[in-house]
């Protein structure tokens, strides 16, 4: 699962998708997984990297990574 | 001598097609002799074209919509004015003014001024309202009726000709010259805007409008009469050129005084072949021509930030006839950046 | 080395044209105790969804609304509108604040007896009092307000037969420029049709007239509209008193009042547009004040307000069900708390909130209820913080009507709390059983089996 390319990333967290012209705000969390899925880094890696780094357990962050994912694909930002 | 430079906060940044009275107030601020004005923009969308353009707004902070509450929006305001230090607010959306009406004890109280027309005076010239309005201040207003049913329809004819207008609470209004068609706005407009639908008589005339202050204590601080020359598919002024007339000013001074209005205002008024003024509505704010009213050489906006200080300015005597204007479009170039940054944090 | 505080990822679309919640930092309000008790205590005892009322809320806010009208109106009286909450332990609050008892029905008559209100302090309104109604109104002396002229010539047989005088009051419609116009109860004023009736009473061998009643609508928030009525009210009584020396006992304003909720559609939230106890209280009194009326025969001034007496005591407690995503992208919460429990949902945008939060970040969500119908929405859109599985969730003002109008639909109705003036809670209605429900039933002989 790949971010599109070309999709610029900001410091404060605002995405523009120079593709449709469209524009989105990030959270902190969410500014720092796409800025990893941009440097190809694998879901199951990301996953285990913010396991370690957050006080979160497995199955919230399986479920907000599932839903963060699904919402991505909603708005055309990856690459299947 | 070096002038004061006040912090006014200004809404109304909306300059499309049919604009809000921001950025030609922030104009005619500028141009005000006896002042410097840091103005900060308060704006709704992020896409209102005044945050964009050079020159007008020093700093522009998004506020939330009335509809949120008051509380949110007082507490943007003073956490603006944490930042700002600001002087005087001039509100200019007509769906804010009752929250900043409302709001002038707890602004006063923290140090913002304002020069709003009072909650009453606000109220009381409703559209739906203006039949009793007219009647109490004995100006001419077209005969208008309330209705709330459709079966209503019916016996319009026994008090009103064809054809009539249609229009909404809030918004819209439409022409209609039997039965059916107001069965059919009725219908449209009650879906959109909800009930009451007033029924009002069409008086054929010319549209002319007068833009004025009010001190609050019955004075006309400035008034300026305008015909409006073209209108656009929304009905709002392209372009209009002042005139002099001076039962529009008379009318004016008249209900100025009467109802003691305080702050700006736009009346819109039909003048009727045999010279007759009727008062269709009462805007209770600056309108967006308002620039024109400076060109013909009143300040009014300058005036207003002076009312609200409490600084009493001198009332303007009179106007050049014959100043006109003409709107236009002009596409600015901006970065996606400043739109990004502005959405991230809200301030610009 | 000690893990960062999570929080979901989130992204949010930015729509040119709407302001984005992300700069504005506006907060979600967290209501987690109610007078002072924990909700989670609350909820941990007494499982979810649960109804809780506030005693003390409602003590503040009758006493606020009393003293509005009495410091400005020597004669006043407030009539609690059972149809608005006839638990009995909220009504024995009001009545122990002095209020008396406005009834609708039989059902809310006998109700109110219990509850310890003697007959001449019960008002009966509404279009539907029974044979037996009426013969117990008249007998305990309670205002009877006439709402047609059928009633009306029932009730005297009645009383003639009875051979006791009835006390009346009559409902009068008027226009006070509101809409919608109520001209469905009692009879209108503009059109002669109330004065025509009042003669009739007036002249009436078994009837006392005791007052005029007038109830324009609801969440009425024009206070102009009842300085009119008032105005129209106060004009029929002096009329009455010119041509017949009668002095009426009581003008009845009826309610109306809005409360802090925001109505579905409304621009505004209802906190900014609601006006206060003391608006009304002057528009009302003002108007007395100012009329014709001698202070001597100033009549006594009774209230029905309902729902801006006791919307602010109620609270809805529930929990989240279920995060999903909607087909086109947008959120949905589900929780346990449905429109068969919250009737007013079908005309408030009422405010759903958490009762902790552990982040600042919100989202466009749809908030539905539990049934399996598609009506059950209590939220169309509203910017709502993610709660997980299981978190707790508050609806405040829900004090008026939803303990009424409930309906027993796919669920049982869940239990009421009263929480007192000292914290302490008290189930004041158990929660509803499989077999009291069967109970009711009866399965002819030939299904059983």
């Amino acid at each position: 699962m790949k971010l599109k390319k070309n999709i610029a990333i900001s410091e404060n967290g605002f995405l523009f998708n120079p593709e449709t012209g469209d524009s989105f705000i990030l959270n902190p969390i969410g500014k720092e997984i796409l800025n990893q899925l941009k440097e190809g880094q694998s879901v199951t890696d990301i996953k285990q990297l913010l396991l370690e780094r957050y006080d979160v357990d497995l199955v919230s962050l399986e479920k907000n990574m599932e839903d963060f994912l699904v919402i991505l694909q909603h708005h055309g930002l990856l690459d299947r | 001598m070096k002038k004061t430079k006040y912090h006014i906060a200004v809404t109304g940044l909306n300059n499309t097609d049919n604009p809000g009275p921001g950025i030609p107030v922030i104009r005619s601020l500028r141009e005000s002799k006896d002042f410097d004005v840091r103005i900060i923009g308060l704006a709704y969308e992020n896409l209102e074209p005044g945050i964009y353009m050079p020159d007008m707004v020093d700093k522009t902070y998004q506020i939330p919509y009335p509809s949120s509450g008051m509380d949110s929006l007082l507490k943007r305001i003073e956490y603006i004015h944490s930042r700002e230090r600001l002087d005087v607010i001039i509100p200019n959306f007509d769906a804010e003014l009752y929250s900043f009406i409302q709001s002038k004890e707890r602004l006063k109280a923290i140090g913002i001024k304002t020069f709003l027309p009072t909650i009453d005076q606000f109220e009381e010239r409703q559209k739906t309202n203006l039949g009793k309005y007219g009647q109490k201040y004995g100006i001419k207003v077209p005969m208008s009726k309330v209705i709330v049913h459709r079966h209503d329809i019916e016996q319009l004819k026994e008090s009103f000709e064809y054809p009539l207008l249609v229009k909404g609470k809030f918004y819209d209004a439409y022409l209609a010259y039997s039965e059916e068609q107001v069965k059919s706005h009725f219908d449209r407009i009650s879906a959109k805007w909800g009930m009451p639908v007033i029924i009002q008589e069409f008086i054929r005339g010319t549209e002319v409008n007068v833009i004025a202050l009010g001190d609050g204590l019955g004075n006309t601080v400035g008034a300026v009469p305008m015909r409006k020359q073209y209108i656009t598919d929304k009905g709002k002024a392209w372009g209009g050129v002042t005139i002099a007339n001076d039962s529009m000013l008379e009318l004016t001074r008249d209900l100025i005084k009467k109802t003691q209005w305080q702050g700006g205002m736009e009346l819109e008024l039909i003048k009727t072949m045999n010279n007759e003024y009727f008062l269709i509505e009462i805007n209770p704010r600056i309108p967006a021509w308002v620039y024109l009213a400076v060109a013909a050489g009143q300040n009014l906006p300058e005036a207003l930030v002076k009312l609200a200080l409490g600084l009493n300015p001198p009332p303007f005597l009179n106007y050049k006839v014959g100043k006109m204007f003409i709107r236009y479009s002009y596409d600015l170039i901006g970065d996606i950046s400043q739109f990004g940054a502005l959405s991230v944090s809200g301030e610009m | 080395m000690k893990k960062l505080d999570y929080e979901r990822p989130i992204i949010n679309k930015v729509n040119a044209g709407m302001p984005d919640k992300f700069g504005m930092s506006t907060r979600v309000p967290v209501i987690s105790h109610i007078e002072g008790v924990a909700i989670t205590d609350i909820m941990k005892q007494f499982g979810s969804p649960i109804y809780v009322i506030s005693e003390p809320c409602i003590r503040e806010t009758f006493q606020q609304a009393q003293k509005a009208f009495l410091s400005r109106y020597p004669r006043v009286q407030f009539a609690w509108s059972y149809k608005t909450n006839y638990l009995n332990a909220v009504c024995k609050i009001f009545h122990s604040e002095g209020a008396w008892a406005e009834v609708v029905s039989g059902f809310e008559y006998t109700k109110a007896i219990e509850n310890g209100i003697p007959g001449n302090q019960i008002i009966f309104n509404g279009p539907d009092k029974s044979r037996e109604d009426l013969e117990r109104a008249i007998k305990d002396g309670a205002m009877i307000h006439l709402d047609s002229l059928d009633e009306f010539y029932y009730l005297g047989e009645l009383a003639h037969k009875l051979d006791k005088k009835a006390n009346v009051g009559l409902r009068i419609n008027l226009d006070a420029g509101i809409y919608p116009k109520w001209d469905r109860f009692g009879f209108n004023l503009e059109n002669g049709e109330a004065w025509n009736v009042l003669n009739r009473v007036m002249l009436h061998e078994y009837m006392v007239l005791l007052g005029l009643h007038t109830h324009m609508g609801t969440y009425i928030t024009s206070v102009n509209a009842y300085a009119v009525a008032t105005r129209k009210m106060a004009d029929l009584t002096n009329r009455l008193f010119r041509k017949y020396k009668y002095e009426l006992k009581y003008l009845d304003l009826g309610g109306g009042f809005a409360s802090k909720n925001t109505l579905k559609g409304a621009y505004l939230p209802g906190s900014d547009t609601c006006p206060s106890f003391d608006d009304y209280a002057e528009a009302i009194t003002s108007v007395l004040l100012d009329s014709e009326l001698p202070p001597e025969r100033l009549p006594l001034l009774i209230l029905e307000s309902g729902r801006a007496l006791v919307d602010d005591s109620g609270f809805m407690l529930g929990s989240v069900l279920a995060n999903k995503r909607l087909a086109d992208g947008r959120r949905a919460t589900v929780i346990d708390i449905g429109v068969n429990m919250l009737f007013t949902s079908f005309w408030y945008d009422h405010e759903v909130l958490p009762t902790q939060l552990k982040s600042e970040q919100t989202e466009n969500t749809t908030i539905y209820g539990p049934l399996c119908m598609n009506i059950d929405v209590i939220r169309e859109a509203v910017q709502f913080p993610l709660l997980q599985r299981g978190d707790a969730v508050v609806i405040p003002r829900i004090g008026a009507y939803n303990m009424t109008q409930w309906m027993q639909f796919i669920k049982l109705r869940p239990p009421v709390l009263l929480i007192d003036t000292d914290k302490q809670i008290h189930l004041i209605r158990k929660k509803e059983t499989n077999e009291q429900f069967n109970a009711m039933e009866n399965v002819p002989e030939h299904l059983k089996g």
